[in-house]
């Protein structure tokens, strides 16, 4: 038992953090620009089909570099030239360019990389076991996930409180019309926000590439769950996106280890009162708690645990 | 002409219309196609109900689609198995009342905000029914769904509605009631408050609506015809599965409602025969058309965000006037580049996708527009990118000659 707690907190604690690199970006742009970015998972995608091609050419750790860069490069010229244009049409044009965007990536990795995974690999210098515990190991490869992430939240906090760029980005948030009037180029501001964002989702794709699965459908697994994370943790709040991603990793790490089923709890009743959902076990039911928590956040507390506002 | 008399006149054309597409197209492939595009104009039209007149962008408006559909299939499965004297046409009705219900209780909860928050209370609920549909095996039938036949119903004065024929008969009608029928409901007093809440929610409340009662209700009757809609699909190919629940429905549905125009009652009818129309027919040409439609969505919203009923109307009063034709000449010459543009286009695709996905088995030869090559030449690509790029800037050229026409068409226009 205590052995599944341990190791369940550990891998939930790690999809977290995973979570909050794309959704801390996601939230972000949210808050400054009011686009609820569609894409964003896609990015994520991106990064781990960049990085995979990158190490499959030159090495992975070059991969690790240059493939959020280039991300990030992507996105950069999809707010200029994509979404700077639909902004004047308002928010739901700026909400439909990010579907199609979605959908536009999605078919063509699908035309590049094929419909099936690849085989984007752990480097061996990081395939090893990093330590043992209860007789059950633990590969090196998560704890450098897990690093990197704590590492890229440490570099987020950094720049957002201590630096110049972080203040007027702070004040970009709340008061764009002010900041502007203050004569920074808030378009440009906005601009580098987006093309940030996409690269540190890039990044998450990078890393997440070989320890799950590298394949087209990777974006339209993740990027609800994305939008769950920042609506539960209230839009535009860095450190609700924090917790919820958090909470989100953990419930749904735990609910797929616990694997059980109100059968396994109240014995044969549970089929007589609910029919066949009696027998349905947590882990099948994993997939669908991000949504519930997403709609009774939204029905109860519209702001999120975290934010003040609400659209 | 009054307005009534050219509504009258339209709805008789669109009646007649529906009656006489299956003469002018006969083949086999048509009625498959009529029959789908019948379906889907009332699911567009539905979804245009919540985004176009109330403002309201959904994600998961397949959910009640869904519902509808396996509603109605359980109902038909039902009504054989017991024998009873329920004809195929009253099916549709099953389904309404389906989606009426689902409408009403998912609608209590997600109508209360507008705005993102209510299409990310859409996005949630579609998510979750969907993953629910996964779980509950014995209403949504697991991978295979729910099959059934329309052939074992009773008979509707001799009909059995074995032939797709007979179908597409069945579908137009119920087609038209409801096209009929959403289009009284935005002449409605309560169709107004719909279009209120969207352009000034304060003032609607001022003016004593609840914009929550206003959105919950026009909620629940979208949901409702979109439950008619999935109760004509289950008819039309006797199964139902989870696909029909999920989010790639809801996503098509916007698609279709939003190339086809959603400021405009006839936009979906458009954008839904447009798109039926070329997945049937792409989806055997090419295996990129996923991507074309994807492109052709970005590509509407960025340029025509009115859609094609947008583009189609502003030309209206320069074809009352007459003016239409000092367009002509300009957009002659638009059309080369375009043209141009789009062969471009769609030739860098095709090659792309010959090259990185089917190269390794078939080999580098392919063949596109009728002309046979070898895809790893040089040749075919330099003149593809040739083509996009010259049309591209060819188009960029003539753009200041269609907007001097249109500024000339417009002031002559204002002066007769």
């Amino acid at each position: 038992m205590l052995q599944l707690i341990t190791f369940s907190t550990l891998n939930g604690v790690l999809y977290g953090m995973l979570l909050f690199m794309m959704a801390s970006g996601l939230t972000l742009i949210f808050s400054m620009m009011g686009v609820l970015n569609f894409a964003h998972a896609s990015f994520y995608m991106i990064g781990a089909y960049f990085g995979f091609e990158i190490s499959r050419r030159i090495g992975f750790w070059p991969g690790f570099i240059v493939a959020p860069l280039l991300v990030g490069v992507v996105g950069a010229l999809i707010e200029r030239y994509g979404l700077r244009r639909v902004h004047k049409f308002g928010h739901v044009a700026e909400l439909l360019f990010t579907f199609g965007l979605a959908f536009v990536i999605e078919e063509l990795v699908n035309m590049i990389w094929g419909k099936l995974p690849v085989d984007y690999r752990v480097p061996p210098s990081l395939d090893f076991v990093a330590f043992r515990l209860f007789d059950t190991t633990y590969p090196a490869y998560r704890m450098f996930m897990l690093a990197t992430a704590i590492a890229m939240f440490a570099f987020l906090i950094l720049v957002l409180k201590r630096t110049r760029v972080g203040l007027i980005i702070q004040a970009s948030l709340t008061h764009p019309n002010m900041v502007a009037m203050l004569g920074h180029d808030v378009p440009t501001v906005f601009m580098a926000v987006f093309g940030v964002g996409a690269a540190l989702a890039g990044l998450a794709g990078v890393i997440a590439g070989p320890a799950l699965v590298t394949q087209p459908a990777m974006a339209a697994l993740l990027g609800p769950i994305l939008f769950v994370v920042i609506v539960v943790g209230g839009l535009g709040s860095l450190g609700g996106a924090f917790v919820a991603s958090l909470l989100i990793g953990l419930v749904q790490t735990f609910a797929v280890a616990i694997n059980g089923s109100l059968k396994d709890v109240m014995g044969p009743v549970a089929t007589t009162i609910f029919g066949e959902l009696g027998g349905v076990t947590l882990a099948q039911i994993a997939p669908l708690l991000p949504y519930l928590m997403l709609v009774l956040v939204l029905i109860f507390k519209p702001t999120g645990l975290f934010g003040n506002r609400e659209s | 002409m009054s307005e009534t008399i050219r509504t009258t006149i339209a709805f008789a054309l669109f009646a007649i219309a529906l009656a006489l597409a299956p003469v002018v197209f006969p083949s086999g492939l048509a009625l498959t196609m009529m029959s789908l595009m019948g379906v889907m104009i009332i699911f567009a039209l539905s979804y245009n109900m919540l985004l176009g007149q109330t403002g309201l962008l959904s994600f998961g408006h397949a959910v009640y689609y869904g519902l509808g559909g396996f509603c109605a299939a359980h109902a038909m499965n039902y009504v054989a198995r017991n024998k009873l004297g329920v004809p195929l046409p009253a099916i549709p009705i099953v389904g309404a009342v389906a989606g009426l219900f689902f409408g009403a209780l998912l609608g209590a909860v997600s109508t209360r905000r507008a705005g993102t928050v209510f299409s990310m209370i859409s996005l949630g609920i579609g998510e979750l029914v969907a993953a629910f549909a996964g779980i509950q095996r014995s209403f949504f039938g697991g991978e295979d769904g729910i099959a059934t036949n329309r052939v074992k119903l009773a008979p509707f004065f001799g009909y059995k509605f074995g032939p797709q024929i007979q179908v597409y008969y069945l579908i137009a009608f119920w087609c038209f009631v409801c096209v009929a029928l959403m289009y009284m409901l935005t002449r409605t007093p309560f169709g107004r408050m719909c279009n209120a809440v969207r352009d000034n929610p304060e003032r609607a409340e001022f003016v004593g609506y609840s914009t929550q009662r206003v959105r919950f209700q026009a909620f629940m009757l979208s949901a409702m015809f979109a439950g008619v809609a999935g109760a004509l699909a289950a008819i039309n190919f006797e199964l139902m599965n989870s696909q029909a629940i999920g989010a790639g429905t809801s996503g098509q549905v916007l698609l279709m409602t939003f190339v086809g125009g959603i400021g405009h009652f006839f936009g979906p009818i458009l954008g839904a025969m447009l798109i039926t129309f070329l997945q049937i027919s792409l989806s055997d040409i090419t295996k990129a058309w996923m991507l074309y439609f994807g492109l052709l969505f970005i590509l509407v919203v960025m340029f025509a965000p009115g859609g094609i009923a947008g583009f189609l109307s502003i030309h209206q009063p320069l074809l009352r006037n007459g003016r239409i034709f000092k367009l002509a000449p300009s957009y002659l010459m638009a059309s080369v580049p375009l043209v141009a543009l789009v062969l471009g286009m769609i030739a860098l695709i095709e090659m792309a996708h010959h090259m990185l996905v089917e190269a390794a088995s078939d080999g580098a030869k392919m063949r596109l527009f009728g002309l046979a090559f070898d895809g790893a030449s040089p040749l075919p690509w330099l003149v593809a990118a040739a083509l996009f790029f010259g049309g591209a800037f060819g188009l960029k050229l003539v753009w200041p000659r269609i907007d001097e026409a249109w500024a000339v068409a417009q002031a002559e226009g204002k002066k007769a």
